[in-house]
């Protein structure tokens, strides 16, 4: 297992996949926490579909003319718009915001594979936007996601109180003063980021579980906010590491085989549960 | 208690999707008094109440507020099984009085500490919310808005779903918030009885306008509490 291991860490594009992928992982699970007690889980969802259009946008508009952008760049500005409108909706009562997001995203995924077959048609890349690849992180991608969870990191710290407050109690947080509604919109920011930098490893299919995975398996067992938020990094953490060996192993997708670790473990956590209440 | 005017209310109207709910409400609150709001749902009480804690903005009318509020709304899903102790969330109470730092300070904890001991709730700091009853999840919420120095502290029907019990000892609690801390309490409640019993003051809201404003001895002879 060791010398598999020391192989794995041998190939410069696995560096890059676990350096990525860890950074991810972790600030994904995080930000998990506040989305999944805030009940915006569903737009983790959608915004993932978001940037699967954005991306085919991108990667069409390189198709044409060459730019030699890095994809990223596009969509990352896209998916936070985008992020911040599904935000807006969800506060505005007047609309539904589940139906929503599910016209949004539905229409970004039809945008995304019509863009990509007028094209270059729909090829390997179409099949590693979609399911991740552990292949596809660049040395680009490898700059704007560590700049990225290393930001998300910090500002959770800054402003874990705040975050803590908000999601408990948004009215009790308003009346007494906090601007609840710039945290939303930080909340929006924060997991449009997280989404498109977690695009390349996991997919655009699979990101939107290891927010929501990490999250729900902690809340089984552990009673204080600070457990559960550390417990979901750790879990988040672990089950990327265990995914991308048995991924490089068995060779089987490193996003499918990421979020089969954390459906193991939710089911192990959930089992504890049971047992504990007896 | 003086009459030092802590709450203005002036003829405030509010409608929602162009229903009127409240209709030119004029009223006041005086510094340290307990004052309840009852009426039936959707009457307009906690409307009112809303728009005095400034979660509902776009009313017609004057209000003024001396002092920061705390406001307890009624509990949601997401807070019933939210993960977090109740030292967690007592604490949390304190953010409203540095809100430029980034972490708790010692004079939070001891805040936060004399809180908890103040609603029999130290030795159970480290339960998870979750887990609790109604009513200590209520007595939780008051120690927090106890922990937030506010001067008024406005809730929305603590006492719903709590049997009588429990309901006596959320109004035990509050009795000694604004009795010993001197702090105003604004109560919706539409279980008219307690209310009476407990406020210095109830004000009764009908489809939106105030019909009753004064002292419980006088109600019980309009014959009106239901």
């Amino acid at each position: 297992m060791i010398e598999t291991i020391l192989v794995i860490l041998s190939h410069p594009f696995m560096q890059r996949a676990i350096l990525v992928g860890s950074l991810v992982s972790i600030s994904a699970a995080l930000l998990g926490v506040i989305l999944v007690l805030k009940r915006y889980a569903m737009i983790g969802d959608g915004l993932s579909h978001v940037g699967f259009g954005f991306i085919s946008v991108a990667l069409a508009l390189e198709h044409f003319f060459a730019f030699g952008w890095a994809p990223l760049w596009i969509t990352m500005p896209g998916v936070l718009v985008v992020a911040i409108i599904l935000l807006k909706i969800k506060n505005n009562s007047k609309i539904k915001s589940d139906s929503a997001i599910a016209l949004v995203s539905s229409s970004a995924l039809a945008i995304g594979v019509a863009v990509t077959s007028w094209s270059t048609g729909m090829n390997l890349d179409t099949c590693n936007i979609l399911f991740g690849s552990i292949l596809g992180v660049t040395q680009s991608d490898l700059w704007i996601s560590v700049i990225s969870s290393i930001l998300i990191g910090i500002l959770f710290i800054l402003y874990y109180r705040k975050l803590f407050a908000v999601t408990f109690d948004e009215d009790f947080a308003k009346a007494s003063g906090l601007r609840a509604r710039r945290y939303g919109d930080l909340i929006a920011i924060l997991t449009g980021m997280i989404i498109v930098i977690g695009m390349t490893v996991m997919g655009t299919l699979l990101i939107s579980s290891i927010i929501v995975f990490p999250a729900l398996t902690s809340m089984r067992i552990f009673k204080s906010f600070k457990s559960v938020v550390i417990s979901s990094g750790v879990i988040s953490l672990v089950s990327f590491l265990i995914g991308i060996y048995l991924s490089f192993v068995h060779d089987i997708s490193a996003g499918a085989m990421i979020v089969l670790v954390n459906l193991a473990f939710f089911i192990i956590f959930t089992i504890m549960e049971m047992i504990l209440k007896k | 208690m003086n009459d030092e005017k802590i709450i203005k209310v002036e003829n405030v109207s509010f409608a929602y999707h162009s229903h009127n709910v409240i209709n030119n409400v004029s009223a006041h609150i005086n510094k340290g008094e307990f004052v309840c709001i009852v009426g039936e749902n959707g009457g307009g009480k906690s409307t009112l109440v809303k728009c005095i804690v400034g979660l509902n903005k776009n009313y017609k009318g004057n209000i003024t507020v001396i002092g920061r509020v705390a406001y307890l709304s009624q509990l949601t899903e997401v807070q019933n099984n939210f993960p977090a102790t109740i030292e967690e969330i007592v604490l949390s109470g304190t953010i409203a009085n540095r809100p430029r730092s980034i972490f708790y300070n010692k004079e939070d904890k001891r805040i936060c500490r004399e809180a908890l001991e103040k609603l029999a709730l130290y030795d159970m700091r480290k339960k998870c919310f979750r887990e609790l009853s109604g009513g200590q999840k209520q007595r939780v919420l008051i120690a927090r808005a106890m922990c937030s120095t506010a001067k008024i502290i406005v809730l929305d029907e603590p006492t719903n779903g709590l049997d009588p019990t429990i309901a006596a000892q959320v109004y035990e609690a509050l009795h000694t918030l604004n009795k010993e801390n001197g702090i105003t309490i604004v109560m919706v409640s539409h279980d008219i009885h307690r209310a009476l019993e407990n406020a210095d003051r109830v004000i009764q809201i009908t489809k939106g306008e105030i019909v009753f404003n004064d002292v419980p001895s006088k109600f019980d002879h309009r014959g009106c509490g239901k």
